[in-house]
């Protein structure tokens, strides 16, 4: 049941905000304040998305293949790749480096 | 949904050279052939989604409702990832939602060159995402417009939950997506997301304090806090930097 909620939830709020910005006028969100915080909010959110899933275990911090995996998706976009490309890296690497140590 | 906005840098709107001068409208076929590209490539990712979520303990439905109803790639990672290591479902959410706000932003400037009829916007909406408006935005003539965001998001929608589907599906067959590596997918889009957008020092900053913050929190805070703290990062590095005029001003109203 608590999947569902944060369904709903995640469903409501995502497309309510993809309507307003269609809908509203364009001056509305135009305040170079609130264009400031809405191109940082996001990169914000990524960067600990990427850590908290590159190192979390749970609650704790661990260093495992993920970070190998990682890392080869950091190189591939470095290196321009291609978005399929960059996320193929990250798991065939991290794959392989869990296969070599088990 | 996944990173090629702002495809300054090249990803996303694939386009051969030499096919478009900065005034010229380009050839339907040649909008078609980008947004086919950028949809394929990207609809195909929804496989390690599908894996991903199933991986995370939900079902078959509720993955399937995710890509259907939400279809903003970063949000169900986000979701699935929080709802996997614990976390309740309103600090699931409120991630997942924080990091589809940007949609509203891409809504904004599509808003003025789509035109969409007042009828057909409700649908239209739930496309508005970060590839389609890459697309659109790259496109030069309404119609050029409207037909890269039609045909990308089109394109994406259908794959993007048919792979959904066959992820979820396959996760089963799979065993254990960590042996195949499927648990580095996630971070691996955040990542790809994220590269682009770190283009002047303040960017920088604020994704270097996020890690720190969501790296300390860990530990400490209950499951799905840690990013949500990790997100007060922009408004501390914009209240620190004071007035730093924004550069990259060819991002779509990042």
């Amino acid at each position: 049941m608590n999947v569902w909620i944060a369904i709903g939830l995640t469903t409501a709020g995502c497309y309510l905000v993809k309507l307003l910005g269609l809908s509203v006028p364009a001056g509305a969100l135009e305040r170079p304040a609130v264009k400031r915080l809405a191109a940082l909010l996001p990169i914000a959110l990524l960067a600990a998305l990427t850590a908290q899933q590159t190192f979390g275990e749970g609650a704790a911090l661990v260093l495992d293949a993920r970070a190998a995996g990682v890392a080869a998706a950091a190189l591939a976009l470095l290196l321009r790749a291609p978005f399929l490309v960059v996320v193929g890296a990250a798991v065939l690497v991290t794959a392989a480096v869990r296969t070599l140590t088990g | 949904m996944t990173e090629t906005a702002g495809t300054a840098d090249g990803h996303g709107t694939q386009r051969a050279d030499g096919d478009r001068t900065a005034s010229v409208p380009r050839s339907d076929r040649a909008v078609v052939r980008d947004a086919l590209g950028v949809g394929v490539a990207v609809g195909l990712s929804g496989f390690a989604f599908g894996v991903t979520s199933a991986g995370a303990g939900l079902t078959l439905l509720q993955t399937c409702a995710l890509s259907l109803l939400v279809f903003t790639g970063a949000s169900q990672f986000a979701l699935v990832g929080a709802l996997a290591s614990g976390g309740n479902p309103y600090t699931a959410a409120a991630g997942a939602f924080f990091l589809g706000v940007r949609n509203a932003f891409y809504g904004l400037r599509l808003s003025e060159l789509l035109h969409v009829p007042r009828a057909l916007r409700p649908f239209a909406a739930q496309w508005v995402i970060d590839e389609t408006a890459a697309v659109a935005l790259a496109q030069s003539g309404r119609r050029a417009v409207r037909i890269g965001f039609a045909v990308t998001g089109a394109t994406l929608y259908v794959l993007w939950n048919l792979t959904t589907l066959l992820g979820a599906l396959g996760a089963a067959a799979l065993g254990d997506p960590r042996a195949w590596g499927l648990d580095a997918a996630g971070p691996a889009v955040f990542l790809a997301l994220l590269a682009p957008m770190l283009r002047t020092a303040t960017e920088r900053a604020v994704a270097g304090l996020a890690v720190v913050l969501v790296l300390v929190g860990m530990p400490l805070l209950p499951a799905g806090v840690p990013v949500l703290v990790a997100a007060l990062a922009a408004p501390v590095v914009l209240a620190l930097r004071g007035r730093v005029p924004a550069r990259g001003g060819k991002g779509h109203g990042r």
